[in-house]
């Protein structure tokens, strides 16, 4: 573990340790209904659209743009006190679903970020075990 | 789908006979949420004149009703724990009418109890849920974060001067009710558009106070059939329409985040009353933010999407204006404990009884209480109507 991180850490869950372990691999890998021919989020064996389990994963490209975000000015858990203003976000991917996130590399302030700018995703070691994936501007 | 014409044969077949908050609410350092449940609902049953024997039915949120039931020496027939946040208790108005329109009970208590000012402890969570894995580790946690990602996105479809325009009236002029409110938090905290405008960020784009209280307090509702409220103290206020949903539990799963399941609530509470939005004298909307007021209003069929700007505009939804909204003060400046819907269910009852001192509307006959939860994921609605 980083030293000091102290924010919430993801716990995999039967559903979604394929998708941590991509994340830990620099890879950003999603469900696919091969069905519906859909990707979606978050990861679940059962497609949300049709029901069918007949689903796979697919790596996306890591391409998206920014659906919406917020600059937070007051943490809402000690662990991120020290980070303030950051930016939370809920990107668009390429491939269709969209995804809660970070945006880094960015300046927070309303006039420096917009929606549907590009962006695309980096990935943030936190743990041995966890890298989350954030975005920075692409 | 839900059946309207079942629905229209059970319209104001229950009516609410009893509503009340607990003994103090705003800062209650001294008590517990199940205390503040408890005397709440002591306290409907006195308004209505029942005595808590007669108690068969018990519905509330963030307990099971078999620790409240117990806390209050009530065994029920029929229970129910359904909690989809704050608008749980306005639904369980809906779950009541049903119950006691079938038979299982007669007389039912809806509770509710919070610490949320004095108590800020919070449960750890399910670390298992989607929200602990895809939210909370970026720092999308808490109401003021989720609803303001969501408020931006209609800045961004609607324009930011707008909406930050029409933020600032609801702010306002909901303050302005408050000051009307003695029991209210803000009671004596006047507001003025530049204060609003000159206050701190929480999470941009809101201000201070764009974002409802924390508080400590209870509230509860007594429901009964509209025969046995005949004999009740106060009488009769009728559930005309009543309708529920949701349409996502996380943020970033809401198919619109401008748009919340308000838009079915709303319709189908009015048709299943008979009545439309033009008829109503007062709406009691669910202002967890200015944004959710904003965004339910459109939702709920009261004007276009993207026009909530002018329905609020010119402080007409202020003491005075011709379109009341929120004459409590609201979740933004009269209390907020946490999942606050049911006050906007006492209030409406209060305004139809005339019991409302200094912003008591003129004629009040007919009201909408909203309420919503999670993260503008549920919604609950009814129409309310005096006898």
């Amino acid at each position: 573990m980083a030293d000091g991180y102290n924010k919430p850490i993801p716990i995999p869950q039967p559903e979604s340790d394929y998708y941590w372990e991509g994340a830990k691999a620099g890879e950003l890998r999603l469900r696919h209904c091969d069905d519906c021919n859909q990707a979606y989020f978050y990861p679940r064996n059962i497609c949300p659209e049709c029901g069918n389990n007949n689903t796979s994963w697919i790596v996306a490209s890591g391409k998206a743009k920014v659906h919406t975000f917020a600059i937070v000015h007051r943490p809402p858990h000690p662990g991120f006190m020290d980070d303030l203003p950051y930016v939370p976000a809920i990107v668009e991917l390429e491939e269709g679903p969209r995804m809660a996130t970070q945006l880094i590399n960015v300046t927070p302030e309303p006039e420096a970020i917009s929606i549907d700018m590009q962006v695309k995703v980096v990935f943030e070691s936190i743990t041995d075990e966890i890298s989350l994936p954030k975005f920075e501007p692409a | 789908m839900p059946v309207m014409d079942k629905l229209k044969a059970i319209s104001g077949k229950a009516a609410i006979v009893g509503v009340a908050e607990s003994d103090e609410i705003g800062r209650v350092p001294g008590k517990g949420p199940m205390e503040l449940h408890a005397e709440a609902g002591r306290n409907a049953l006195a308004d209505a004149g029942i005595d808590k024997s007669e108690v068969d039915g018990v519905f509330t949120a963030g307990y099971s009703t078999y620790d409240i039931a117990e806390y209050m020496g009530i065994q029920p027939h029929f229970t129910d724990s359904t909690s989809v946040g704050g608008s749980s208790f306005v639904i369980h108005i809906a779950h009541a009418m049903a119950a006691i329109e079938a038979g299982y009970c007669e007389v039912a208590l809806i509770t509710h109890g919070e610490s949320g000012r004095s108590n800020r402890a919070r449960a750890a969570g399910n670390p298992g849920l989607p929200g602990a894995q895809y939210e909370m580790p970026y720092g999308i946690m808490g109401a003021p974060i989720g609803y303001s990602m969501a408020c931006n996105r209609y800045m961004h479809q609607y324009g930011e001067d707008r909406t930050r325009e029409a933020m600032a009236n609801i702010a306002v002029s909901t303050r302005k009710w408050a000051n009307l409110n003695p029991k209210a938090f803000f009671n004596d905290v006047p507001m003025s558009f530049d204060e609003y405008h000159d206050s701190r960020w929480v999470s941009w784009p809101f201000h201070l106070p764009d974002c409802c209280l924390v508080t400590d307090a209870g509230a509860a509702i007594v429901i009964t059939s509209a025969e046995r409220a005949k004999s009740t103290k106060k009488g009769a206020v009728r559930v005309l329409g009543a309708a529920e949903g949701h349409d996502h539990g996380i943020l970033h799963q809401m198919p619109d985040l401008t748009r919340t399941w308000g838009r079915h609530t709303g319709p189908q509470a009015l048709e299943m009353a008979g009545v439309t939005h033009s008829d109503l004298d007062l709406a009691m909307i669910y202002d967890s933010f200015t944004y959710t007021v904003l965004a339910t209003l459109e939702s709920l069929g009261f004007c276009e999407p993207g026009e909530g700007a002018d329905l609020v505009a010119n402080q007409r939804t202020a003491p005075g204006g011709d379109f009341p909204l929120n004459t409590s003060g609201g979740g933004l400046s009269y209390t907020h404990p946490g999942m606050y819907g049911i006050f906007t269910v006492v209030e409406a009852v209060r305004q139809l009884r005339g019991e409302t001192g200094e912003r008591q509307l003129d004629d009040c006959k007919l009201a909408m209480a909203h309420g919503t939860g999670g993260t503008l994921s549920s919604t609950g609605t009814v129409i309310l109507a005096r006898d």
